[in-house]
């Protein structure tokens, strides 16, 4: 993880030199690189040996909610691309202002012409006895959630593994929350009475403390730890009340400070922290210093909107436009997902100031707003956070509320004219300086501007400024920002999933996989869905997509299915079903005829149709008589034809090599290898295939999904055709020489459209939309990517080729078909 | 246990979370029991108002069931069709004792009627 300096003597550039690879450090750089890219010579050092990462997402990490490379800021690519030199891992160790040089601990000098110091804060680890036994952490980088994470397996193997975290502060609930997903009893320890105290009052403490412990959290407030005991690592807490609390793992979350020594030691002015003018110039003119280490006007910050300010000061100030930074009102929420905590400004009350609260107790609702002389000092929400922003908004324009009184605790959207006020209101309402993006700090002009220069979708704003790039909680925000900027443009934009949600069907999938969600709940929780339950669009989606995602480990949710793939059949207008069994590749036998032929007598059925897909479709059978039919079927062999379902359905053949005197290779051969591949897996759409023998194309093989027309010297393969309301004749991907090739190339391009398609979006508008290109770049030309959709098709496979007829006609899901009860009115129930 | 207002049908756990059981009534519509996500329990005729469909057999979600034929979706507490279409499906008192699930015997008669 080091990238050499890149000494070079050409370079006459000023060599900025950076102490500092974290938030801070690299948010500075990049605010010079935005002004003038050409003006400084770069080198970064890094005591972590990692790229620049979002520290504040650490909890997620830990939490399970993001990996590791979802949290990164800027890649190895970002240094190349601007000639960073990077050296990580290797921390700084000494400034010598007279000789402009910094040594690092490997003992290398780098000359400067001018510094910045970003060092950030230390963890405050608690002087008590035991604070340095093995298993003693703190939860400030990717190290320490590294070993949470080991000891929370290290306890799952011993069946359950305990930690102790001291201090009840935004860090501390926050890790124990993590601990706590991880499967480890936790035990936080805060010295005082309520927790959070310097965001929350004792209302929203106390409320917060009984959700936590709802969700089997040990809260113990005035808990004072005497000491960790333990003989060769930690074995428990002590506090000073003698209470002994086993541990495997202490968290040591109390509070940080910043990290001055280094300044300290190279005779900068330091007070709390290495004090800084407006322009974050230190008492050296070439030394500057930015972020949680720094003490401006008296203040210090430890959290990471007043980075995001300090960085365009300083950076307006080395490019020769001063602005001047002018300290910064802080706001907090709380990242324990399905506790919503907000807290800004200043709430410790006072003579002058008035409060107004409101309490809803049924749902766990509290809300105060603390006003002086008119204007908003200060806000608490607990339980429904959405005002948050506008809030802090009027916080920081500091706006006379005096004519919003009477109302300004009911909300933005009351206040600005009845409770179903138009939600973009809201939003249009609020300040270019309003933060749209904590995690970012990006304010909404930024996000208006980005929008302006060609943004103009949720991906395009998350990778050109960053809002909502994080943890997506003001995804909603920046969608009506866009609609509100863009008008009626956005609308040609991604559709959303349903009305449940504001997220498109690419946004779901995406999150699905990078948040790694395992059921439909999960999702709707984590992706702010507007209903309870969804509905009958969105649910079977959901469905599909996890289904699509964990291959064999997700739960098949039945009643988020429509009904023909709850019950394996098709609903006809009477209520009655049809039954399709397959005939693979269309040819059938004597017994198959047979025994369809029984099923016919035996249960009645009115009709027999023979289908488009080359096979039989029996009609009128009753829900109850399903699993004896299947019962009859399978016993000659066959299985589910899956003429009811998002899957595949037919491959259609004609009779190729075999018999047709025009036939140029086995097409039925090869139609039935492709259907005893692919049968049984759920797609996004109904997936129909068909072989033809030769150009002549009986199977019809260019209206299908994936259709094959073989040829003297191989096989075409056409992808995207569709007999249906909008005809469309398939684009031709590419021709193969072999059967086998042929094959693989069906597998993967099944497995892109599994993939990427939208739930109930066929092959042809799927294709319209992505382009031939691009399935052809992803197909064709990229051999290792094909081989790796197929693998994961194959893989996705041998979970789903089970005959779910079986299942059912050995009594599996039996509730589906019977009923509950009888009633005959003369008699009783039966 | 039936008296002579209410009818025994069985175990509320019959009946599957955001899912629905039935009951065939000689001589009539079958009646629909459906269990919210929530908890609750409603009784329907067995019958879309729109064009028949077997509303047991839809998805349900919230407090209100997505008929399987054309999607009307209808409110499980009146039986009347949401959104734009209009229409009404007769519903049956329901009441749970003791996790049984008891259904008003006379409403049972008329509705499937």
């Amino acid at each position: 993880m080091e990238h050499r300096p890149i000494t070079a003597e050409s370079d006459t550039r000023e060599h900025l030199v950076v102490i500092g690879n974290g938030m801070a450090g690299c948010r500075a750089v990049e605010e010079l690189l935005a002004r003038d890219p050409s003006r400084f010579r770069i080198t970064i050092f890094g005591a972590e040996p990692r790229v620049n990462y979002n520290r504040i997402m650490l909890s997620p990490v830990l939490a399970g909610e993001k990996e590791f490379g979802d949290i990164i800021i800027n890649d190895a690519d970002w240094y190349a691309s601007n000639a960073i030199a990077l050296v990580a891992g290797d921390p700084v160790v000494a400034i010598d202002r007279a000789a402009r040089t910094v040594t690092t601990r490997s003992g290398l000098v780098e000359r400067y012409d001018r510094l910045l110091i970003a060092t950030g804060s230390d963890p405050f680890i608690i002087p008590v006895p035991g604070k340095d036994l093995p298993g003693v952490i703190a939860f400030r980088d990717m190290d320490d959630v590294n070993a949470m994470l080991a000891a929370a397996d290290a306890g799952k193997k011993k069946g359950g593994g305990a930690a102790v975290v001291i201090g009840g502060g935004l860090l501390g609930l926050e890790a124990a929350h993590g601990l706590s997903l991880r499967g480890m009893k936790v035990t936080v320890l805060h010295l005082m009475p309520t927790l959070m105290e310097r965001q929350l009052d004792e209302a929203a403490g106390w409320l917060l403390k009984q959700a936590l412990e709802a969700r089997g959290q040990t809260i113990l407030t005035g808990a004072d730890t005497a000491e960790i005991v333990g003989e060769m690592k930690v074995e428990g807490v002590k506090l000073k009340d003698g209470t002994l609390i086993p541990a495997d793992l202490v968290v040591m979350a109390v509070g940080i400070r910043p990290s001055t020594q280094l300044a300290r030691d190279a005779g900068l002015a330091v007070g709390r922290g290495i004090q800084v003018d407006d322009h974050m110039v230190t008492s050296d003119p070439a030394v500057l210093a930015v972020g949680e280490c720094v003490e401006h006007d008296g203040q210090v910050y430890g959290l990471v909107a007043p980075l995001w300010d300090m960085c365009r000061s300083l950076a307006d100030g080395l490019v020769d436009k001063p602005t001047g930074y002018r300290g910064s009102v802080t706001s907090t929420k709380l990242k324990v997902s399905g506790i919503d905590v907000f807290s800004a400004g200043d709430f410790s009350g006072g003579d002058e100031c008035e409060d107004i609260v409101l309490r809803d107790a049924s749902r766990g609702v509290y809300k105060r707003v603390v006003l002086r002389d008119d204007r908003v000092v200060g806000a608490v929400l607990y339980g429904d956070t959405a005002d948050g922003n506008w809030y802090f908004d009027l916080l920081k324009t500091q706006e006379d509320v005096s004519a919003l009184r009477d109302i300004l605790i009911f909300g933005q959207a009351f206040a600005s004219g009845g409770g179903r006020a138009d939600p973009k209101a809201a939003v249009a309402a609020l300040s270019d300086d309003a933060e749209i993006c904590g995690c970012n700090g990006v304010t909404k002009g930024q996000v208006v501007s980005s929008i302006a220069k060609g943004a103009h979708s949720l991906d395009a704003v998350r990778s050109s400024c960053k809002a909502s790039a994080s943890c997506g909680s003001c995804t909603g925000l920046v969608e009506t920002l866009l609609a509100l900027t863009l008008g009626d443009e956005v609308r040609s934009g991604p559709k959303t999933l349903c009305k449940c949600t504001s997220f498109g069907h690419d946004d779901v999938r995406r999150e699905i996989i990078a948040q790694g969600m395992r059921s439909i709940p999960e999702v709707m929780q984590k992706l702010h869905w507007a209903t309870p339950d969804g509905c009958s669009s969105c649910r079977p989606a959901l469905n599909y997509y996890l289904l699509c995602a964990l291959p064999g480990e997700y739960q098949d949710d039945q009643q988020s299915r429509f009904v023909n793939e709850r019950l394996h059949a098709n609903i006809q207008k009477d209520g009655t079903y049809s039954v399709v069994p397959r005939m693979w590749g269309g040819i059938t036998s004597p017994a198959e005829l047979r025994a369809i032929a029984d099923v016919v007598e035996k249960f009645n059925a009115p009709m027999v149709k023979v289908t488009g897909g080359q096979r039989l479709d029996i009609f009128g059978i009753k829900k109850e008589d399903l699993p004896a039919v299947w019962a009859d079927l399978n016993a000659a062999g066959m299985v589910s034809g899956h003429a009811y379902g998002k899957a595949l359905r037919t491959v259609k053949t004609c009779v190729g090599s075999e018999w047709c005197r025009f036939g140029t290779q086995d097409s039925t051969g090869l139609g039935v290898k492709i259907e005893r591949m692919s049968w049984g897996s759920w797609m996004p759409h109904k997936f129909k295939i068909a072989v033809s023998g030769c150009p002549r194309n009986c199977a019809e093989a260019t209206i299908k999904d994936f259709g094959i027309v073989c040829v003297d010297s191989g096989y075409e393969l056409h992808v995207g055709g569709n007999g249906g309301i909008h005809v469309r004749a398939t684009d031709l991907l590419c021709k193969v020489g072999s059967e086998q090739e042929a094959m693989d190339y069906c597998a993967a391009f099944i497995q892109l459209y599994r993939e990427e398609a939208g739930y109930l979006e066929r092959t042809a508008p799927w294709i319209e939309r992505v382009g031939l290109d691009y399935v052809k770049a992803r197909i064709v030309e990229d051999d290792a990517g094909r081989e790796a959709l197929r693998a994961r098709f194959l893989v996705s496979q041998s979970f789903s080729q089970g005959d779910p007829w079986a299942q059912r006609a050995e009594g599996a899901e039996a509730e589906h078909h019977a009923p509950m009860a009888r009633f005959t009115p003369q008699e009783e129930l039966a | 246990m039936s008296t002579a207002e209410w009818l025994d049908i069985g175990w509320v756990d019959q009946i599957p979370v955001r899912g629905s059981r039935t009951v065939q009534v000689e001589g009539g519509d079958d009646i629909a029991l459906f269990r919210t996500a929530e908890g609750k329990i409603f009784a329907l005729r067995d019958r879309c108002p729109h064009k028949h469909g077997r509303l047991s057999q839809g998805i349900v979600h919230g407090g209100a069931v997505a008929c399987p034929l054309h999607n009307w979706r209808i409110s499980l507490a009146t039986g009347e069709a949401l959104g734009d279409d209009r229409g009404c499906t007769p519903t049956v008192p329901v009441k749970i004792d003791g996790g049984r699930v008891l259904l008003c015997r006379a409403s049972t008669l008329m509705a499937a009627a």
